[in-house]
C-alpha cells in the first residue's frame, strides 16, 4: 500500500517538479539585465507597495482592474504600451550606443546578448508597445464616436487586455529567469529551430505572442461587431468618422491576419515541443514556407497599426483647421482599398528568396499600388488644411510633422517595391531606416497626436502645452538626425543586426545616429514631464465644457471624463460631423435642444473574469516556456474553471435609475448652457467689432 | 417608424423579435443595419461569434496551406495512402455528419422548450463527437505502429497537425457540450442560454464544414496521389 507512492516520489524528481527551471536561469554572470531586471522589480514592488499603504487596492481593483467599461481598458492599453515604448526604447538606446562604440572593438554588449537585444526591441515595439497604444485609442474613441454606451463584448474587451498584459510580463520575465530570443522579431528557421535555438529564449516569444495575440483577435472580433453592430441611430456607415472607418479596417485585418499567425507560430512550437518537421532543414522541411506565412500576417499588420493612425490625423486636422475632412469619401475609399490591397504584398519582405522575376514583379507593382490610396489621403489632409484657420496646438503638430515625414518613408517604400533597387539594400540599414521612418512618423506620431488629442476627454484636463511641443520638436529632430544617417550608411551597404563592424565610412554616420538617439531620450524626458506638470496643474488646465479643441464628432458632445454610461440618451444622428451641427444650431437658436426624457440604463457589470484568465494563462505560459508540465495542466484546467464560472453568473448588468442618469445629464447641460451664454456674447463682440461700429 | 408606430409595438415583436428586417409588412426597419440603430443582443452575439468561426477557418486554411506545400514531402518515409484506412475515415465523417444532424435537431427542441429533447439530442451528439474521436485516436495510433509518426517526415506533420487540430476542435466542443448541457438543466432556456446554444451549433456545424475541407484535402487528393 505505501510502497507504490514512495517509488513514485523517488522517481519524481526536481526536473519534474521545476522542469528546465534552475538557478543557472538567473543571469548571475550577466550584469546589465540582472541590475535592469532587479531595478524595474523593485520599482513595481514600490507602486505595489504605496497603492496598498495608501488603501487604493479596493479602488484600483473595481474601478480598474475588474472594469469592462471601454474607456477605462482603453486607458489601461495606452498605458501599457507608454511603458513598453520606454522599455523598447531603452534597448534602441543600448543597440546605437554598442554600434557607435564597437568600430574594431567589441563594444559593450556580447553578440549573444546583443541578438537579444534587437529582437527584444523589435517583439517589443510592435506587439507591446505600438499595438496596444492603437488598440487603447480605439477602446477609447471608438465607442464614443458612434454614439454608443459600450463595446459589443466588455468583458471579452477586458480580457483581452490581460492578455495582452500578460504577453508583455513573460517577454520581460526573460530578462531576469532564462533568456530571450535571439532569432529576431520574426523568428526565421532554421536558427529559431530547437538545433540553432536550444534555450528558452524562443519560446519565451512564442508563448507571449500565441497568448496576446488571442486577446488581439477578440479584440478585432469586438470592434467588427461593435462597428458593424451597434451604432447609435441614424449613425449610417458614411456618416461615421474617418477614424471609426479606419478602426473597422484594422480590425477586419485583425481578424483575417492574426489566426495566420497563430498558425504559423504553432507550427514553430509543434517543431520545437514535439519534433515535427515543418520548417526543419531535415526530412523535408520548408522554411520557406514560414516566411510566406508568417508575412501573410506581417504585412497586413503594417497596416493594422497605421490605419488607426491615419484616422486620428484624420480627426486631428480637421478639428484643428476648423473644417470638414477633405473628401470624406474618397479616404472612406481609400482605407478601404489598403486594407485589401495590403493581403495581396507581403513577398516583397523577401524578394530575394527567388521567386522569379514574373512573380517579384507582380509584387512589386502591387506594393507600389498601395502608394496610389495614401497619397489620396495625403492630398486630403493637406486639403482640408487648405484655406482653413489652422491652430497649431501639439495634436496639430504632431500631425504636420507626420504628413511631412510619413512621405519621406512612403518614397522609400515605393524605391524599395522595384525588386532591383531592393535587391542592393535589402536586409541593409536602409531598410531599418525606412520601416522606422513609417512607424515612428505614423504610428508613434499618431499615438502621441491621439493621446494628447483625447486626454482632455478622458481625463477633464488638458495636457500642458509648452512640454507638449517641445517633445514634438525633438522627437521631429531627433528622428531625422537618427534615421537619415541610417539611410546613408544602409546606401553604403551596411546591413542590419551588426554586433560589431570595422568600415571606417560607416562610422561617422553610424555615431550621427547615435547623436540622434540622445536627442530622442530629450524628447522622451519632455514627453515625462509633460504628463508630471499636467498631472501637478491639473485644476489650471481643467476643461469644463467637455469641448476643449471644439470639436466635430459626437465624443465632444458628452462630460469630461464622460459618464460610465457615455450618453444620457444615444445622440439621434442626421449627418456627417454630427456634433458640429449641434453645435451650431444651439448658437443659432440660442438654446441647447430640448431636454430628453430620461430612462434607465442597463450597463455591463464589471468582471474579474480577463484579470483570473489572464492570470492563468501567465502560469501556463511560463510553465510551457519551462516545461512545468503538472503547472501546464494545473493553468489550464484553472482557465476552464474560470470560463464555467463565468458562464454560471446569473446577472450581467445592472441597472443606472433614470434620476440619476438625469442628475448627470442636467450638469453638464448647465455647463453648456454657460458656454453657450458666453459664446453669444463674443460672437456678438466680434461682429460689431467687425462693423466697426462702437459697442 | 411611422409605420413601426402604425402597426403596433408587439406585433411587430412578434413577427420579427430581433428586428431583423423582415416580417414588418413589407417595411424595413432593421436595427444593426444603416441608421437602424443597435442590434439586438441575439444578433450582436451570432454576428461576433461568426466572425470567430472566420477566424478560425483561417487557422485552417494556413494548416491546410501547410499540408499542400509538404504534401510531397515523404523524405522517404511512408506515405498517406499507404497508411490510410477508407472504411475507418468514412466511419469517422458518418459520425461527424450525423452528430451534427442531432445537434440541429437539439436547436429545434430548443426552440421548442423540451428540456428532455434537448438534452437527449445534445447527448447524442457528444457521443457521436466522442465516437469520431475515439475512432481517430485507433486510426493515428495504428498510423504510428506502422511507422508514419509525426517525426518521420514533413508530410505526416502537416497530416498530424491538421487532422489533430480538427480533432482538439471537437474535444474542446465535447468539454463546451457538456458544460451547455448543464446550464440547460440548471438555468432552463434564458435568452444567454439560448444565444449559447446558437454559438455551440454553429462552431459544430462549422467542425462538420472542416472535415469536409479535409476529407478533400487531406484524404481524397492524397489518396489521388
Amino acid at each position: 500500500m505505501s510502497a507504490g507512492p514512495d517509488r513514485a516520489c523517488a522517481r519524481w524528481g526536481a526536473a519534474d517538479m521545476f522542469g528546465k527551471l534552475t538557478l543557472n536561469a538567473i543571469p548571475f554572470d550577466q550584469p546589465i539585465p540582472l541590475v535592469a531586471g532587479a531595478l524595474v522589480f523593485l520599482v513595481l514592488l514600490a507602486v505595489i507597495g504605496w497603492v496598498i499603504v495608501r488603501g487604493h487596492l479596493p479602488y484600483l481593483w473595481h474601478e480598474w482592474i475588474t472594469s469592462v467599461d471601454h474607456k477605462r481598458i482603453g486607458v489601461m492599453y495606452t498605458i501599457l504600451g507608454l511603458v513598453m515604448l520606454l522599455r523598447g526604447f531603452v534597448d534602441a538606446i543600448m543597440m546605437r550606443s554598442q554600434q557607435a562604440l564597437a568600430f574594431r572593438a567589441p563594444g559593450y554588449l556580447p553578440p549573444e546578448h546583443y541578438d537579444q537585444v534587437f529582437s527584444a526591441h523589435g517583439t517589443i515595439m510592435i506587439f507591446f508597445a505600438a499595438m496596444p497604444l492603437m488598440i487603447g485609442l480605439m477602446n477609447f474613441a471608438v465607442p464614443l464616436q458612434l454614439g454608443v454606451r459600450d463595446v459589443a463584448f466588455p468583458t471579452f474587451n477586458s480580457t483581452s487586455f490581460w492578455l495582452t498584459a500578460t504577453g508583455a510580463l513573460l517577454v520581460n520575465i526573460s530578462l531576469v529567469i532564462g533568456e530571450f530570443s535571439r532569432a529576431m522579431w520574426l523568428p526565421y528557421p532554421p536558427l529559431s529551430e530547437l538545433r540553432y535555438s536550444p534555450g528558452v529564449g524562443v519560446d519565451y516569444y512564442l508563448w507571449s505572442l500565441q497568448i496576446s495575440g488571442v486577446g488581439t483577435l477578440l479584440t478585432g472580433i469586438n470592434f467588427v461587431t461593435t462597428i458593424l453592430k451597434i451604432r447609435a441611430p441614424g449613425m449610417s456607415y458614411l456618416r461615421m468618422p474617418v477614424f471609426c472607418w479606419t478602426a473597422l479596417a484594422a480590425n477586419l485585418l485583425i481578424i483575417a491576419a492574426f489566426p495566420v499567425l497563430t498558425a504559423t507560430l504553432g507550427m514553430l512550437l509543434l517543431d520545437r515541443y514535439l519534433g515535427f518537421h515543418f520548417f526543419t532543414n531535415a526530412a523535408g522541411g520548408n522554411m520557406m514556407m514560414f516566411v510566406n506565412l508568417i508575412w501573410a500576417w506581417g504585412h497586413p499588420e503594417v497596416y493594422i497599426l497605421v490605419l488607426p493612425a491615419f484616422g486620428i490625423f484624420s480627426e486631428v486636422i480637421a478639428t484643428f483647421s476648423g473644417k470638414p475632412l477633405f473628401g470624406y469619401r474618397s479616404m472612406v475609399a481609400a482605407t478601404m482599398a489598403i486594407c485589401l490591397i495590403s493581403f495581396l504584398v507581403w513577398l516583397h519582405h523577401f524578394f530575394t528568396m527567388g521567386a522569379g522575376g514574373d512573380v517579384n514583379a507582380v509584387f512589386g507593382i502591387a506594393t507600389a499600388i498601395i502608394a496610389v490610396p495614401t497619397g489620396v489621403k495625403i492630398f486630403n489632409w493637406m486639403f482640408t488644411m487648405y484655406g482653413g484657420r489652422v491652430r497649431f496646438a501639439t495634436p496639430m503638430l504632431w500631425a504636420l510633422g507626420f504628413t511631412v515625414t510619413f512621405v519621406i518613408g512612403g518614397m522609400t517604400g515605393v524605391l524599395l517595391s522595384v525588386p532591383p533597387a531592393d535587391f542592393l539594400v535589402h536586409n541593409s540599414l536602409f531598410l531599418v531606416a525606412h520601416f522606422h521612418n513609417v512607424i515612428i512618423a505614423g504610428v508613434l506620431f499618431g499615438a502621441f497626436a491621439g493621446i494628447t488629442y483625447w486626454f482632455p476627454k478622458a481625463f477633464g484636463f488638458r495636457l500642458h502645452e509648452g512640454w507638449g511641443k517641445a517633445a514634438f520638436w525633438f522627437s521631429f529632430a531627433g528622428f531625422y538626425v537618427t534615421f537619415v544617417p541610417l539611410y546613408a550608411v544602409g546606401l553604403l551597404g551596411m546591413t542590419r543586426r551588426l554586433q560589431t563592424y570595422d568600415v571606417a565610412a560607416w562610422r561617422p554616420w553610424v555615431l550621427a545616429a547615435g547623436v540622434g538617439i540622445l536627442v530622442l531620450c530629450i524628447a522622451l524626458a519632455c514627453q515625462v514631464m509633460q504628463f508630471i506638470v499636467s498631472i501637478r496643474q491639473r485644476d489650471s488646465l481643467r476643461d469644463v465644457t467637455g469641448d476643449p479643441w471644439n470639436g466635430r464628432s459626437l465624443e465632444w458632445s458628452t462630460a469630461s471624463p464622460p459618464p460610465h454610461f457615455n450618453y444620457a440618451v444615444l445622440p439621434n444622428v442626421q449627418g456627417e460631423e454630427p456634433y458640429w451641427h449641434i453645435k451650431r444650431r444651439a448658437i443659432e437658436t440660442q438654446q441647447l435642444a430640448a431636454e430628453p426624457d430620461y430612462k434607465p440604463i442597463e450597463m455591463p457589470r464589471n468582471s474579474p473574469t480577463g484579470f483570473i484568465t489572464a492570470f492563468f494563462c501567465t502560469i501556463t505560459g511560463f510553465a510551457l516556456i519551462w516545461h512545468i508540465w503538472w503547472l501546464v495542466g494545473l493553468g489550464i484546467f484553472g482557465a476552464y474553471v474560470v470560463f464555467v464560472w463565468f458562464a454560471w453568473r446569473d446577472r450581467e448588468e445592472y441597472v443606472i435609475p433614470a434620476e440619476e442618469v438625469a442628475r448627470a445629464d442636467r450638469a453638464r447641460r448647465r455647463v453648456r448652457e454657460q458656454w453657450l451664454a458666453q459664446n453669444a456674447r463674443e460672437e456678438w463682440l466680434a461682429a460689431h467689432l467687425q462693423t466697426g461700429r462702437p459697442t | 417608424m411611422s409605420a413601426t408606430e402604425a402597426l403596433g409595438r408587439e406585433h411587430i415583436d412578434e413577427v420579427d423579435p430581433y428586428k431583423l428586417g423582415h416580417g414588418g409588412r413589407g417595411h424595413d426597419y432593421a436595427t444593426g443595419h444603416g441608421e437602424g440603430g443597435p442590434a439586438s443582443k441575439r444578433v450582436i452575439v451570432g454576428y461576433g461569434f461568426w466572425l470567430f468561426l472566420l477566424s478560425d477557418i483561417v487557422l485552417f486554411s494556413c494548416l491546410f496551406a501547410a499540408h499542400a506545400v509538404l504534401m510531397g514531402a515523404t523524405a522517404g518515409g511512408p506515405t498517406g495512402p499507404q497508411l490510410f484506412d477508407p472504411v475507418s475515415v468514412a466511419l469517422e465523417t458518418a459520425c461527424l455528419l450525423l452528430s451534427s444532424f442531432v445537434c440541429g435537431l437539439s436547436a429545434v427542441a430548443a426552440g421548442a422548450r423540451s428540456q428532455l429533447w434537448t438534452q437527449v439530442f445534445l447527448f447524442l451528439t457528444g457521443l457521436l463527437g466522442a465516437a469520431f474521436l475515439a475512432l481517430e485516436a485507433h486510426d493515428f495510433a495504428s498510423m504510428v505502429a506502422r511507422g508514419a509518426g509525426p517525426r518521420i517526415s514533413a508530410y505526416w506533420s502537416s497530416f498530424f497537425a491538421v487532422v489533430g487540430c480538427h480533432g482538439c476542435h471537437v474535444t474542446v466542443g465535447l468539454l463546451w457540450l457538456g458544460t451547455m448541457m448543464a446550464q440547460v438543466f440548471f438555468k432552463g432556456f434564458r435568452p444567454n442560454i439560448m444565444r449559447r446554444l446558437v454559438c455551440f451549433n454553429l462552431f459544430w456545424h462549422m467542425l462538420d464544414i472542416i472535415w469536409v475541407a479535409l476529407f478533400t484535402i487531406v484524404y481524397l487528393i492524397g489518396e489521388g496521389r
